[in-house]
């Protein structure tokens, strides 16, 4: 197990309020969970606590987190960072936010390859450049000699991308790391996210407000709302039986406000038929 | 065919950029009847932000014409948009609705400030606010508070409420529930699909293909500065037919692509017939 989240509760220590009550899921090499949540349900902080990354007065008050069946909560800020990029990494929403804009990206990313992976500088830029074009950027070597401004949204997200598993973690967390990407950016980089969980068996935690994003990497989903984990289950599950009345708001929101309100019932059935008889 | 609101032909606008000039708009056309909701879509830089500015006269196109409510505005002065945009026949609502209502104005005095400039008396101007607010589905008690003590959903409403409070015959919304989350996103279309019934034309722009299917009844594909497609919102959905619109409702999450992609990511061929 990768990743492990037992009952995980997370206190606002401040107020003494539980923002998060109750957050389970084992984490396989190789699968894919997913987290669906508005803003304020949780999802965030719950992705925190996994990188050891709580904000101040944000503190876990019971259950436990396991990253790669090592119980975190007695680790100390320097295995932490030890942990963080070598056996875990993310990717949030905002990725120029991520990148100091007066550095070329190339060298980014290169110096982390450096400090994790304890290689040369020459080394580290082979690797970055290995990663760039892992990552699918169409050109490396251009991408590797420019400035963060001089990239869209989804060339950014491809560098943090190309950052966070630059020293082969076992764990990728991406937080809504598609959210403010145009649409056809946010499949290309899906599509990129399951291609490195396939190739190389990348364990991927993906959190979106949107369950159809989650539900397209995902094998199995978690529903939460105000910090409690409402619904959980296999994909197909939550999605055809879902139990709860928040899960099924959201997916009456694509069958009424999104193009499902021209794809009828039967064809989702007669494709997910199709599928089933593969 | 009921009467059109708004009727773009022909529209050309151009950015002067250091290194030479961006072909915005290419030849844009669009029409919106009364009581219809159109969809523009687009990704960064499409254009339609553009298109929005355009119409309401903030960007001046190098050629096409717009005619609005019947009157042609294209070579209208700087004065003669002033005059229009206070007549309050064309609305705007902004991107982010959560930001665009002044913090130390009250809900009343936020509303009433379109109908103030237009020289109506402050009494009737808050009778109509009274009317605007049931309008929008909003407690009349709401008129005396300030935008920090409403919920999201209801700053939206009060947005749409401020737009609508002079009668107008065509409101463009650009990204209307992008801000939005799950519960208030469902709500806030499920207010605007009732909009239109009032006879108000709609254009309703946004990235989201799936909010924009969701209410509109066209819908127009923008693709670098070119309407490329402009269809009944179901045909452009179901049977898309550009290049690019065909890549974007292959792009769009939906329930049913999601079963699709994790069985491909699980390395299943899917066999197609």
């Amino acid at each position: 197990m990768v990743l492990q989240l037992v009952d995980v509760h997370i206190r606002n220590d401040a107020t003494g309020q539980e923002v998060v009550r109750g957050v389970s899921f084992d984490l396989r090499p190789g699968a894919a969970v997913g987290i669906v949540g508005e803003s304020g349900s949780g999802k965030t902080l719950t992705c925190r606590s996994v990188l050891g990354i709580l904000p101040e007065l944000f503190s876990v008050s019971s259950g436990h987190v396991a990253v790669d069946g090592r119980d975190v909560s007695s680790l100390s800020g320097k295995e932490w960072t030890a942990l963080r990029g070598s056996v875990i990494g993310a990717v949030f929403q905002d990725p120029a936010s991520y990148l100091n804009p007066s550095i070329k990206v190339g060298a980014q990313v290169a110096e982390v390859v450096r400090v994790k992976k304890r290689v040369s500088r020459r080394a580290a830029r082979d690797r970055a450049l290995e990663l760039f074009a892992s990552v699918r950027l169409r050109d490396p070597e251009l991408v590797y000699h420019q400035y963060p401004h001089e990239l869209s949204g989804g060339m950014l997200q491809r560098v943090l991308i190309a950052a966070a598993v630059a020293a082969d973690p076992q764990v990728l967390i991406a937080d809504e790391a598609t959210t403010a990407l145009d649409v056809t950016v946010q499949a290309e980089i899906l599509d990129l996210l399951a291609h490195l969980r396939a190739t190389t068996g990348l364990a991927l935690v993906v959190v979106s407000h949107d369950l159809a994003v989650v539900a397209q990497v995902c094998d199995e989903v978690i529903v939460l709302r105000d910090g409690e984990t409402v619904e959980q289950g296999p994909t197909d599950e939550i999605l055809f039986e879902p139990r709860h009345e928040y899960t099924k708001l959201l997916i009456e929101e694509h069958l009424q406000y999104g193009l499902e309100r021209f794809l009828t019932p039967v064809d989702v059935a007669s494709e997910v038929g199709e599928l089933e008889h593969v | 065919m009921s009467e059109k609101v708004l009727d773009v032909s022909g529209l050309d606008v151009h950015y002067r950029r250091r290194g030479g000039r961006l072909h915005a708009l290419r030849s844009a056309s669009l029409s919106v009847a009364a009581g219809e909701t159109v969809g523009v879509i687009g990704e960064t830089g499409s254009g339609k932000s553009t298109l929005a500015r355009t119409v309401l006269g903030l960007v001046r196109p190098t050629a096409g014409r717009i005619t609005i409510a019947g009157q042609e505005v294209t070579g209208f002065s700087g004065r003669q948009w002033k005059a229009l945009r206070r007549q309050g026949i064309v609305q705007y609502v902004f991107q982010d609705p959560l930001r665009s209502l002044d913090p130390d104005l009250t809900v009343a005095s936020s509303l009433v400030e379109p109908l103030l400039i237009q020289g109506i008396r402050a009494a009737d101007a808050r009778t109509r606010a009274l009317a605007v607010l049931d309008r929008v589905g909003l407690d009349p008690e709401l008129l005396d508070r300030l935008p920090g003590e409403l919920s999201g959903g209801q700053r939206q409403r009060i947005v749409v409420a401020r737009a609508l409070i002079t009668d107008p015959r065509l409101v463009i919304l650009d990204e209307p529930v992008s801000a939005l989350d799950s519960a208030n996103r469902v709500r806030a279309l499920e207010f605007l699909r009732q909009l239109r019934l009032g006879g108000t034309a709609l254009v309703f722009i946004s990235h989201d293909l799936g909010s924009v299917a969701g209410i509109a009844d066209r819908i127009a594909v923008l693709y670098q500065g070119e309407v490329v497609e402009d269809r009944p919102a179901r045909d452009v959905v179901v049977n898309p037919s550009h290049e690019y619109s065909r890549l974007l409702v292959r792009s769009a999450p939906t329930l049913a692509s999601a079963a699709r992609h994790r069985a491909a990511l699980n390395g299943k061929a899917v066999t197609t017939v």
